[in-house]
């Protein structure tokens, strides 16, 4: 029994070791600002939000299969906001339940999973009864599979069997083991056997053979009577808590899967609470070059900032380089933190902060940024800067993009556009897309006389009254005659330095 | 002769020892750890290799060197051939066998339930039983040249085709088969246990896991309780397994009868094959990592007269157990032919000379073991005795009490030795002065002479290298850039004090004309 709520044939991976970019896409694009507004306050589904994010989806198909699931969401908030209650009051009861002080005893063990067991039974029922009276409100493949599941799987004859096994495992009529002789002639094997005779207590031990009664004040006896029950006890305890965990991570899928669905949802009130557009973008396969945008915009900015931001179009299908150049505050690096996230959202299967867009998906999203906090470190940021793209060239292969802001402008310019030239075009000859933000002229002037067909080149001017930016454009590079001030302002330390 | 049923070997073929070419008797009263031990560091090296081995009291062994050349080719031929897969996987497995069976007559002797004692005894028999089959049946696919190996082949076939094996074997599976067939049921409610025949009731485990077999996922926590099992019985299970017995009283009167017909099974000829042949797995399997790491070891050429011997890439064996990790031992060479008899051994100290000397001494010794020694090649004497004479830093008292002991020693072991005895003197006078040491060593070294010994003579005495045709310098060296470094390579060189002196000297700017220009500027 799987939701497959996220993936149309498995579980979503609520555990597994996430991508090794996942760390300096997090910081660069500050994702933090993304997941903390889907989860409104509950860790879990940030947690959730942030796996999706991270774990990309690469086919166009298994995108629609979510975008179909949130619409539906998008339409009945309320019995998905339930659903998510439902798993998380599940987990949170069978929690509840004291295991005991005789931890290590198998039939301590068995009574615990029992009292667990009950208690999912009856959210289980619940879950049911949900989907009798609400399946017919959705349309999704993937809710309508899930609902169908549940009338299949969880009907009365079920929940009647499992009823009627929890209270045999009460033992209120004795215990039937079986048992072998092993070494020593000792007892072993010993297993619990399934009374033939029901309902009539005395009948369990109306059999043949003989036996013997423990004298009331031989303790010793009674010791080793209980143990020998837990010997009998220890495989069914067993399997009996064994199928408690697979419950309980029923539930814990559910959570996890309906979650994600759940903290759209309240990203999507958020923004449209500040009057910002979103739309489900149209993927398009790794075999097409596409980036084409209305209005795209920073949705971790808005979050941030509470208020307007504006967007920028952009037009760079078949492009696999996108170089954009020009006046600091000119919006460029909100630019291109729109694009990664417009990126990574579409291929989680949500909406993107646009008016429209269409996008190939890619098989893996990098960034390579210059840090802030480099300014405090001792060892030379330049090598700082190579060791990271060294990491980056360690995972980063065809169809993946990579995001540079401000690359390598930890050395002078010469040195600094000889190098990252060579890592560009050496990028972009194994089939990277690279989106460039860059003050270094030599290397973006240098790039731009190779009119290369697959480059775009984009140029942020300030605003007349400097406060809002302008909207980027296409244009090529140019040499600013403010460069050193901002060189110094932005680089430092090592400005200075040089 | 053959014994229908008490203990004793079956002797329908002559093999009785694995490590003597004639049975020798036993020598467990008779060996003692030799003197020299401690000096040429054989008490590690036999420390290391009996450690595990407790139960095979394997020590007497490796205190006894042979002293024919025969005794020692028929060690030699079945190590050899015990060096090959096929042939160690088989008496390994033999031995795991017996060791087995041994451990379920330990238990047996600690029980107290005679229902439960049966069943050990039973089980130690059965452990017995495959143990010696399987072993005849590989021994019998194996093609053995060794007389040892197929002298033990013949008797052990011998014997698993005796009536005594054979009905030994026959009764132990039958009794077993029994027993294994015997499921019974408990039922307990309250203080109320019965014992019952069990009835094909269905596993309730597995009619839980069938339930909720839908919500299954991969992986699964492991929540069975490790229950304490104990060998020993309590009262409740004895009265359980009595009822279980009267249940099935048929297979527990076979066992009865069992264990009363066979009181004494095992095999000494067996027994003793267990045992004995502990010594060569123990050197073999000592010597495993060593040869991992590429260091070499070769069966010499033994000989009770000939004292042109030989060793290449030859070294300490206890000191490379040491070292072999970090691949640092440093191999030598020596050789000695007529009428060369003493090797003078001189050079810097910390180079290596007595390690050279201890080494020469273990390669005589475990040549007498009948083992293959540490080297590429090597010929061997095969010695009466071996002495050793080597400083003892314990008893420092006055410069003169020591020098006095050590002539003490050292006249001793003049008295005892003979021309076919091994002598290493390792720097004996080293603590007296230049002259004292000359004039003594020059002593001592015409007592060797004459004597016509095979020895190592470690000193800082140049002198003594050359005092006779029967003596050949060597000297540990240096790397000649780097003085400081030892090489620790002993090689047959004119001996020459002032080499070294030079060297390190050069190193530090205090030659002559170093010295000289330094302090002229």
């Amino acid at each position: 029994m799987k939701a497959f709520l996220m993936h149309r044939d498995r579980d979503v991976d609520l555990a597994g070791e996430l991508p090794a970019n996942s760390d300096a896409l997090e910081q660069d694009l500050e994702l933090a600002v993304l997941f903390a507004g889907m989860g409104a306050g509950d860790g879990f589904m940030s947690e959730v939000a942030k796996r999706a994010l991270l774990l990309s989806l690469r086919d166009p198909e298994a995108i629609i299969y979510r975008q179909q699931i949130l619409t539906d969401c998008l339409e009945q908030p309320a019995v998905v906001r339930e659903l998510y209650g439902l798993a998380g009051e599940a987990l949170n009861a069978q929690r509840s339940v004291w295991g005991g002080i005789l931890r290590d005893s198998p039939r301590a063990i068995l009574s615990t999973s029992v009292a667990k067991m009950e208690l999912f039974v009856g959210f289980l029922r619940r879950l049911r009864e949900m989907a009798d009276e609400h399946a017919s409100r959705f349309s999704s493949p993937g809710f309508t599979r899930f609902f169908a599941m549940l009338g299949e799987e969880l009907d009365e004859e079920y929940f009647t069997l499992v009823e009627d096994h929890l209270k045999t495992l009460r033992f209120k009529g004795g215990m039937l083991m079986s048992a072998r002789l092993a070494a020593g002639n000792k007892g072993k094997g010993y297993k619990l056997r399934w009374p033939r005779e029901q309902g009539l207590l005395g009948r369990v031990f109306d059999r043949s053979g003989y036996s013997f009664t423990v004298p009331d004040r031989d303790m010793t006896a009674f010791k080793v009577l209980s143990e020998l029950e837990d010997r009998g006890v220890n495989l069914v305890a067993n399997a009996l808590s064994q199928s408690v965990d697979h419950v309980h991570s029923f539930f814990t899928m559910l959570r996890g899967e309906i979650g994600f669905y759940v903290g759209c949802l309240n990203l999507r009130e958020r923004l449209a609470a500040q009057g910002q557009p979103t739309v489900f973008p149209v993927p398009v396969g790794r075999e097409e070059l596409a980036l084409s945008a209305r209005g795209v915009y920073d949705v971790c900015l808005a979050l941030t900032t509470g208020k307007d931001v504006v967007g920028n179009d952009v037009d760079a299908d078949h492009k696999s380089l996108v170089m954009i150049t020009g006046a600091n505050q000119g919006g460029k690096s909100t630019f291109l933190r729109s694009v990664g996230l417009a990126q990574l959202m579409t291929q989680c299967g949500m909406f993107v902060g646009a008016e429209s867009l269409r996008v190939n998906v890619c098989d893996g999203v990098f960034t390579h940024y210059k840090r802030e906090e480099d300014e405090t470190m001792e060892s030379g940021k330049l090598d700082e800067e190579l060791a990271r793209m060294s990491e980056i060239a360690n995972h980063i292969g065809a169809g993946c993009m990579l995001l540079c802001n401000e690359s390598f402008a930890a050395t002078n310019e010469r040195e600094g556009s000889q190098i990252a030239r060579e890592v560009v075009t050496a990028l972009l000859d194994e089939g990277v897309k690279v989106l460039f933000v860059t003050h270094l002229f030599d290397l973006a002037d240098g790039l731009y006389r190779r009119r290369l067909e697959s480059a775009l080149f984009l140029r942020a001017e300030r605003g007349a009254d400097g406060a809002r930016p302008f909207k980027l454009s296409e244009a090529e590079p140019l040499r600013t005659s403010y460069g050193e001030d901002s060189y110094r302002k932005i680089f430092g330390a090592a400005a200075r330095a040089t | 002769m053959t014994s229908s049923d008490g203990r004793g070997s079956h002797a329908s073929a002559t093999f009785r020892s694995i490590l003597f070419d004639r049975d020798a008797g036993s020598i467990d009263a008779l060996a003692s750890v030799p003197e020299f031990f401690a000096d040429l560091h054989l008490d590690q090296v036999v420390a290391a290799l009996t450690a595990g081995r407790e139960e095979y009291r394997l020590a007497p062994f490796f205190c006894w060197p042979l002293h024919s050349v025969e005794a020692v080719h028929y060690r030699h031929h079945v190590l050899s051939e015990l060096e090959s897969e096929p042939v160690l996987e088989a008496v390994r497995a033999f031995a795991e066998g017996m060791r087995r069976r041994r451990k379920h007559l330990d238990l047996m002797s600690k029980l107290h339930y005679v229902r439960q004692k049966r069943r050990w005894f039973l089980e130690a028999c059965s452990v017995y039983c495959s143990t010696v089959t399987a072993f005849a049946y590989r021994l019998a696919e194996l093609e053995l040249r060794s007389r040892g190996f197929v002298g033990l082949r013949d008797y052990v076939t011998a014997y698993t085709v005796s009536d005594v094996f054979t009905s030994l074997l026959a009764q132990t599976r039958d009794v077993e088969e029994a027993l294994a067939e015997i499921t019974y049921a408990v039922q307990i409610r309250g203080n109320r246990v019965r014992v019952s025949r069990y009835e094909a009731e269905p596993d309730m485990s597995e009619e839980i896991e069938r339930t909720f077999a839908k919500f299954k996922e991969g992986a699964v926590t492991d929540y069975r309780v490790r229950m304490t099992e104990s060998a020993h019985m309590n009262h409740v299970e004895a009265q359980i397994l009595d009822l279980v017995a009267r249940l099935f009283p048929e297979p527990f009167s076979r066992l009865d009868e069992y264990c009363s017909r066979h009181g004494e099974y095992l095999d000494e000829t067996i027994d003793r094959f267990d045992r004995e042949v502990q010594f060569y797995l123990a050197y073999l399997e000592y010597i495993e990592p060593l040869k991992k790491n590429g260091l070499a070891f070769a069966y010499p050429r033994v000989s009770a007269r000939s004292k042109d011997v030989r060793g290449t890439e030859a070294f300490d064996l206890a000191l490379a157990a040491k070292l072999v990790a970090d691949g640092s031992v440093v191999c030598n060479d020596f050789h000695l032919s007529d009428p060369e008899r003493i090797l003078v051994v001189s050079g810097p100290n910390n180079g290596g000379k007595t390690t050279f000397a201890r080494m020469f001494g273990q390669l005589h010794y475990l040549a007498s073991l009948g083992l293959p020694v540490p080297g590429t090649d090597a010929r061997l004497f095969l010695p009466d005795r071996i002495f050793t004479h080597f400083e003892r830093e314990e008893d420092i008292e006055t410069l003169r009490g020591k020098f006095e002991d050590e002539l003490f020693r050292i006249h001793e072991i003049l008295e005892q030795a003979t021309g076919g005895s091994v002598l290493i003197m390792n720097e004996s006078f080293g603590s007296t002065t230049l002259r004292d040491a000359l004039v003594v060593g020059t002593e001592v070294m015409r007592h060797v002479i004459d004597l016509d010994a095979l020895c190592v003579f470690v000193t800082f005495v140049d002198e003594l290298a050359s005092l006779a045709e029967s003596t050949v310098s060597m000297m540990s060296t240096v790397v000649p850039e780097d003085p400081a470094i030892r090489t620790y390579k002993v090689v047959r060189k004119p001996a020459d004090g002032l080499a070294y002196a030079a060297a390190i000297a050069e190193k530090y700017g205090l030659t002559y004309g170093r010295l000289r220009d330094r302090i002229a500027t």
